[in-house]
This record gives structure tokens, C-alpha cells and sequence, in this order.
């Protein structure tokens, strides 16, 4: 906190629209930046945060409103002239070229040349090396970015802006994909950039985070500018009701678990992935009714490829998968929800929906070869539709309208729509992969809710998750994932985010 | 013993001589498909600089001249395709067709108009010259009809397609140019976030590719034979596509398969010389079944740019 300069305004929009069409994505969004300072750009999905930082960045132009950057009114035509102004961004969806090099990487667009446009990579490689240790964003200037961890990635993104003399960075969520570990270091270093005095701006929609490092936060709700608020002088309650427009509770309302027998039950299960290579690894777990077993770990430690194994989407290698009495090892997928196991797939854009049918269609994926929605092969519009309006107002599906495609639907909305689908089958056991990836939070307060209802009706539920606040808060229990094994298995109760964040980094208890 | 080192020195010879008009397309496919446009329209490009070159090199009797011209035909279609790809978003695959069309009727059509009604152009007066003719023949360097003037004394054609490779390679590879083409290739997003226009260079890229496969397609007609007809370049577009392929979209991989291709029409033409007893249409097939033999047991294994024939939308607007 003590880096800001208040004498000098890093960044000031005013009044800034951005219309596309008719839509008005930006309605008169004022933000203020001061040298020195980390500033958190609050928001919902979909209210215009990203919007406005394009803007500023030059990848989109205002329709009407005023940017200073330093004092100085700029036009910023294209991502070159906010290059100039010391303006570099991170995106969410890292803008790296993937077969290049971390240097080639940072270079591209300014690469220092001998003549006639020929490269100098030695100069690039030094370059570089001089602004990673300068930093502290240790990165092997050689190193291939498809070898390199997200976090890796995320410290080539930001010295890529730094290598263009960037004195005002824009993180994009920057903490979506990250680890723990990593959020820390990632915090550590934006105090070092503070103190060089660069201004930071941080996109997100996670509230701790911006009590961790924020100075100040500017929250907008739908396009429109809501407050600037000193972020010691609220606390995290104050900025999501900001944020959503409405009270919101974190905690998710729940009893005490009622384990029952042993809904399904994994031994020694070993998976191979797309290269060949064991992703799980002789895992065991048992799933009893009437709980919520969530499964921590980093991403890549064998999460899908369990789902995909447990689905019949992959096959397993060795071990045994029991379904209560059954062994659905080599079933196929068909069977598996026949036998009333249902998945909640991670990617529900590719797994989950089919974008291009409209929501009733996508509410009959798995039942539609049965009456009532179909006989002898036709299909019965009729049936289909009346489940699909029933379907969305029984989980507040939103906008109420089943002819809509999935892919016209926000994010949360299309997981109530397999939410809806999976839940309506009725399962015994239903696998929630992932399931609020990229949700806002009242989106997230829905699923937590449904998932935790459904362990209320006595059905058991396998929460995997890479967000460890979300498994602490919803699970009963929690098995620790690492290297495709579970390390470690722990009550809720017992759980904290030591204890749990130190199994996930494969150290033991 | 000479006999053999002759024959070998023959089958080397024609191999390069007609490697050559493979080599220009598959060179300019590297290009524009390491941008991220796909080019299936080589073919036409090829047959309209064929017919070009072969028509101004017949009326002005400047065989370089008419290597040029049909340079600048191949990429006067390469305009329009990089008009309909790149500026309108246009399928990549279903423009090519349509180049290829394109590239054949104009190219008859003129024909006709000029040749009166021929679907060929008459005999040009002088082909792409022999650089290195001076160095061969009795009484010089090396005797005629031997190893090297069996092997080295070729059109300038040859020299200039290997040159080409080199340049290629040496542009996509060390220049800045040439990393900001990859780079448009493989994340046009992440160029263009950087300030490259994305545009610019597959505009650039596009053309290109089409200058470089109409010198192809004179490399054919004014240098290899000495007219243009309607069945001159039939489906070399397309072997140049699978060795550009075969090539991993790499220079150097590119020149190898045309080499290959190359070898085999080689080794058709060597046998059939040699009187084996195989028909010799069915030796004509022999570099469309390699084509077919070497895609199906390679392509699998290539890994093509990442943001090869996708729509690049900059989402403003």
C-alpha cells in the first residue's frame, strides 16, 4: 500500500461507452489509476470488464468517453499505440505461440535485428534474461511454451509487456488457472511491480483475492459503473452484494452427512492418456450414499482422464470400478447412466451440450431413444418441449424460452441445463467435474446448492475440483489427487487449507 | 561401367529438371499455409503462369520476361484468393476450387482468343537458357553427354528453385519476417495483440505463393517443353500440395518430397527410354500413386500450423 503516488493518475477513462449494435456493453464507466497502485476491476461474467479493458488496451474502440494516460487525453487506435503509452495486457486465454520459444515469444512484434531484418535471438535471449531477474519472474529463455506449466506461461505473458516498457499492466482473472502456490508467487510478483511504481489493473470476480492485493476496486454490474471503494474499508460481503446486486452467502447452507453403504467403489484403477502415459495410477476410493466426496488436486494429476475412465469414455487399464453390486469396469457410457450414474462433465461446452441444439433437446440427450419422448423412432416435439419448459422452471433456467440454442445461453445458464438433465435422471451416484469453472457467484451458489441437495436426498455425490475453496466448502470428505493416486483422505471437518494445499503439492501430511 | 554412372546421371538429371515445377508451388504452399491460409488453388495458379509465360515468352521472344508475367499471373490469382480469404472470411478450400476453375478457363480462354481457337500456345523461339552450357561439350571443362552434363547442365530454373529454398528457409527461420509469419500462423491473436498485422502479412503470404506457383508453371512451359498445352500441368498443383504436406510445412522437407516426386517421373522416363516392358501409361501413374502411398503412410504424422484455415476475426464490430 505504500507505493501509490496519488499526486500522479496513471489511467483515467471517463465516461467510457462501448456499443456493439445495439448493445450497450459499457454504459459511462469512469475508473481512476494511480501510479503505484493495484487496482481490482470487480464484476460478474458477461458485466463488461473485459470490455473496457480492451478499450484501453486498443483491441476495441470506445464509442463515446474520454482515456488520460498520464494526464494526457490518448486515442488508443490499435494495441501498438497502447504499447507506446506503457499500457501491456495479459489476456485470460494466454496469447502465446505455442511451438515458439519464450523468448521468440516475448520478442515478436519488437525483435531485435542485426540488419536487413534479420534476428538477433542471442540479444533476445539476453534481453530477457535481464528482465526475468530484474523481476523476479524466473522463466528459461529457451524453454518451449508447450513445456511450460500455466504459471510459467503467465510469467512470459507479463514479460512480454514488460518488455515493451509497460507502466501499466492489465491482468485478465490472472488467478483463474493457477495453483495456490502459484496465486502466492504471482502475488509476490505484483507488490515487486508496485514498488517499481508500475500501476497494476486486475480483472476478476474473486473476492479474497482482491482483499489479498487490491489498493482500490472498481466494481460493474451489466455495463453500468456501480462504486470505487478503498478495499481496506469493506470487507468481502460488501463487495459481492456490489457485485451481484443482491446479498449473497459464501458458506453453503448444510447439515451433517448421512453416509449410507457404498454407492461406488474404485480399486487399483490405473488410466493411460492420450500419450500412453499412466495419468491415474492405482487409485482407490470408496463413495458412499448420502455424501459429497470431493477430490483435490492441481489440475493434470489424472482428474479427467478418472472421469472419463469412471464414464466409460476411456478405458482402464487395470483395476475395477463396482457400481453397488455391479462392475461397470468395460461398461459402456450408455449403460452407466442406465445404471444410474451421472456425470457433470468439466468442459460443458464440448462434453455437456451440444451448442447448436436448442435447450429441450439438449434436457433429452440421454433419454431421448425412450417414451415418453420418443416411439418407434419419431420423436415426439410435443414431449420434448413440455419437459424442456418444465425442466426450465424447475431450475430457474433463464431466458425462459426452450427453443434458444444452448450456445445462446451465459455460462451458468447452460449448467443448469445439464444440471437439470443429470438430476432428472435420477442418478445414485452423480460426478460433478469441475462444475463452476467459470461461473459468476451466483451461478456457483446455485450449483453448490444442487449438489448439496442432492446429497440431501440421499444420493452420493464426487466433487472434483481444482478450486480448493470450493471442495472445503461443499465437501464431506476429501481425497486428495496426486500423480493419479489419492495421497490423502480427510473429514471436512479436519480439512484446512494448509493441511489439504500441502497434499495437493504431493508433500505429506 | 560408364553405362551405369550414365544412366544414374540421367535419372539425377531428370529427377531435378522435373522436380523443379514442383518445387516453385510447394515452396509458395510453405509460405501461405504457415501463415494460416490454405492454398488448394496452386493448380490454377500453375496453369494460368504456364499459359502466360509460355504466350509472352512466344510474342516477345524473351523467355525471362515471360517467367515474370507468368510469376505475376500466378499471383494476380493469388490477390483474389487472399481477397476472398482473408478480407471476406471466405472458406479457404471451397476459394482454391474455385481458383482452380478460374486458372484453367482464363487461361484456355485467352488461349483461344489469341491462338486462334488452339487450346496451346505455338513454339516459343527461345527457352529459359542453360547457365552453365558454356562449362560442357568437346573441348571444355566437362565432355557432353557425360556425368556432369548429364546431372548439372540444366534450365536456370533448376538453380533458381534450389536458391529458392534456401531463401525460404532462411526468411521463415531467421528474419523477422519471417518468425512474424509463423507466429500469424500458429496464434494470429497473439500476433495481432502485439501489433502485427495479421492482414498485411497473409495478404503478402497469399500472393506470394501464387507468384511462386505460376514461375511454376513456366518452369514447365518455357523451360521443360517449349509450349503450353491444355494437358501440360495436369494435377502438379495438387503433388506439390502433398509434398508441401509431406514436407511437414517445412522448406527443406518440402524440396525433399519434390525430389521424390520428381524421381519417380524421372524413373518413368528412364524406363520407358530404356524399353521395359510396362506399358507406359501405367508408368505415368507411377508419381500419382506415390502421392497417394506417401500421404496416407505420412500426413498422419505432421503436425500442420495451428491456425491453418481457420477465420481470423479481430472481434471489433
Amino acid at each position: 500500500m505504500t507505493s501509490i503516488d496519488f499526486s500522479h493518475k496513471a489511467v483515467e477513462m471517463i465516461d467510457v461507452v462501448k456499443k456493439f449494435g445495439d448493445f450497450v456493453a459499457n454504459d459511462r464507466i469512469s475508473l481512476t489509476v494511480h501510479r503505484g497502485e493495484v487496482h481490482a476491476l470487480l464484476g460478474e461474467n458477461g458485466a463488461g470488464k473485459t470490455t473496457l479493458m480492451n478499450c484501453l488496451y486498443g483491441l476495441y474502440h470506445p464509442t463515446e468517453g474520454t482515456i488520460r494516460i498520464n494526464g494526457e487525453p490518448v486515442r488508443i487506435s490499435d494495441p501498438n499505440v497502447a504499447i507506446r503509452h506503457g499500457i501491456g495486457m495479459v489476456h485470460q486465454h494466454f496469447k502465446l505461440v505455442e511451438p515458439f520459444t519464450v523468448a521468440e515469444n516475448i520478442v515478436l512484434g519488437r525483435e531485435p535485428v542485426r540488419f536487413m531484418g534479420i534476428l538477433d535471438m542471442a540479444e533476445a535471449r539476453r534481453r530477457v534474461g535481464e528482465l526475468s531477474s530484474r523481476y523476479g519472474l524466473s522463466v528459461d529463455p529457451q524453454a518451449r511454451i508447450e513445456d511450460l506449466s500455466v504459471g510459467s506461461q503467465q510469467r512470459v505473458e507479463i514479460l512480454k509487456a514488460l518488455y515493451r516498457g509497460a507502466e501499466i499492466l492489465i491482468l485478465d482473472e490472472p488467478t483463474a488457472v493457477l495453483t495456490p502456490a502459484e496465486i502466492k508467487e504471482l502475488i509476490g510478483i505484483i507488490r515487486n511491480l508496485t514498488k517499481e511504481g508500475k500501476s497494476i489493473i486486475i480483472i476478476t470476480h474473486k473476492l479474497h483475492e482482491i482483499k489479498q492485493v487490491a489498493d482500490y476496486c472498481t466494481i460493474i454490474r451489466r455495463g453500468v459503473f456501480i462504486d470505487r471503494v478503498a478495499v481496506d474499508a469493506v470487507s468481502e460481503h460488501d463487495l459481492a452484494a456490489k457485485m451481484v446486486g443482491r446479498e449473497v452467502s459464501f458458506s453453503v447452507p448444510k447439515t451433517e452427512a448421512e453416509p449410507g453403504r457404498v454407492a461406488l467403489s474404485v480399486r487399483d484403477l490405473a488410466v493411460k492418456d492420450n500419450r500412453g502415459i499412466f495419468a491415474v495410477d492405482g487409485l482407490s476410493l470408496d463413495l458412499h450414499y448420502g455424501e459429497i466426496l470431493g477430490i483435490a488436486g492441481v489440475d493434470g494429476n489424472g482428474q479427467s482422464q478418472l472421469v472419463e475412465a469412471l464414464m466409460g469414455l476411456r478405458p482402464a487399464a487395470a483395476g475395477r470400478i463396482m457400481l453397488g453390486e455391479r462392475d461397470i469396469t468395460s461398461a459402456s457410457p450408455r449403460e452407466i447412466i442406465g445404471d444410474h450414474m451421472s456425470a457433470i462433465h468439466e468442459d460443458r461446452q464440448k462434453r455437456g451440450l451440444v451448442l447448436e441444439f436448442d435447450v429441450a433437446e439438449n434436457l433429452i440427450l440421454e433419454t431421448y431413444r425412450r417414451p415418453p419422448f420418443s416411439r418407434c423412432g419419431v420423436l415426439s416435439h410435443q414431449e420434448i418441449y413440455r419437459f424442456g419448459e418444465h425442466c426450465i422452471d424447475t431450475f430457474d433456467i433463464r431466458p425462459q424460452q426452450a427453443t434458444l440454442t444452448a450456445k445462446s445461453l451465459s455460462g451458468g445458464n447452460q449448467q443448469k441445463v445439464i444440471i437439470a438433465r443429470e438430476v432428472s435422471n435420477n442418478p445414485d451416484v452423480l460426478i460433478a467435474s469441475q462444475p463452476t469453472r467459470g461461473l459468476d457467484v451466483g451461478a456457483i451458489e446455485y450449483v453448490h446448492q444442487a449438489l448439496v441437495e442432492q446429497r440431501d436426498s440421499g444420493k452420493a455425490v464426487l466433487l472434483i475440483s481444482f478450486e480448493l475453496d470450493e471442495i472445503l466448502t461443499v465437501a464431506d470428505r476429501i481425497a486428495v489427487i496426486f500423480e493419479g493416486r489419492i495421497i490423502g483422505l480427510l473429514d471436512a471437518s479436519e480439512a484446512d487449507e494448509n493441511r489439504v494445499g500441502l497434499l495437493m503439492a504431493g508433500g505429506g501430511p | 561401367m560408364e553405362g551405369l554412372l550414365n544412366d544414374i546421371a540421367f535419372i539425377i538429371g531428370t529427377t531435378l529438371m522435373y522436380s523443379t515445377p514442383l518445387i516453385f508451388p510447394a515452396i509458395g504452399g510453405v509460405i501461405t499455409e504457415r501463415s494460416g491460409i490454405i492454398n488448394i488453388g496452386l493448380e490454377g495458379m500453375m496453369y494460368f503462369g504456364a499459359f502466360v509465360g509460355a504466350a509472352v515468352a512466344y510474342f516477345t521472344q524473351d523467355p525471362w520476361l515471360g517467367f515474370l508475367c507468368a510469376g505475376l499471373a500466378g499471383a494476380s490469382l493469388g490477390l483474389l484468393h487472399a481477397i476472398a480469404t482473408v478480407s471476406f472470411s471466405a472458406e479457404q478450400i471451397v476459394s482454391g476450387i474455385a481458383i482452380n476453375f478460374l486458372g484453367v478457363g482464363l487461361a484456355l480462354f485467352i488461349s483461344r482468343l489469341v491462338f486462334d481457337g488452339a487450346t496451346q500456345t505455338l513454339t516459343v523461339p527461345n527457352k529459359i537458357p542453360l547457365p552453365l552450357d558454356f562449362l560442357f561439350g568437346d573441348g571444355r571443362l566437362f565432355p557432353s553427354a557425360g556425368f556432369m552434363d548429364l546431372v548439372f547442365n540444366r534450365f536456370a530454373t533448376v538453380y533458381i528453385a534450389f536458391a529458392l529454398v534456401l531463401v525460404s528457409w532462411f526468411v521463415l527461420y531467421r528474419t523477422r519476417l519471417g518468425m512474424r509469419l509463423r507466429a500469424v500462423g500458429e496464434h494470429p491473436e497473439a500476433a495481432d495483440s502485439l501489433g502485427i498485422s495479421v492482414f498485411k502479412i497473409r495478404y503478402g503470404a497469399v500472393i506470394t505463393s501464387g507468384f511462386l506457383a505460376g514461375l511454376g508453371g513456366a518452369a514447365m512451359s518455357i523451360a521443360v517443353v517449349s509450349r503450353f498445352n491444355n494437358t501440360l500441368i495436369s494435377g502438379h498443383g495438387f503433388i506439390a500440395l502433398a509434398a508441401m504436406i509431406f514436407g511437414k510445412w517445412k522448406p527443406q522437407g518440402a524440396l525433399l518430397a519434390c525430389l521424390i516426386f520428381g524421381g519417380a517421373k524421372g524413373l518413368e522416363i528412364f524406363m520407358g527410354a530404356k524399353g521395359v516392358p510396362i506399358p507406359s501409361s501405367l508408368l505415368a501413374t507411377l508419381p500419382y500413386i506415390l502421392t497417394i502411398v506417401i500421404l496416407i503412410g505420412w500426413v498422419g504424422r505432421s503436425q500442420p500450423p495451428a491456425a491453418i484455415g481457420k477465420i481470423f476475426d479481430k472481434g471489433e464490430d
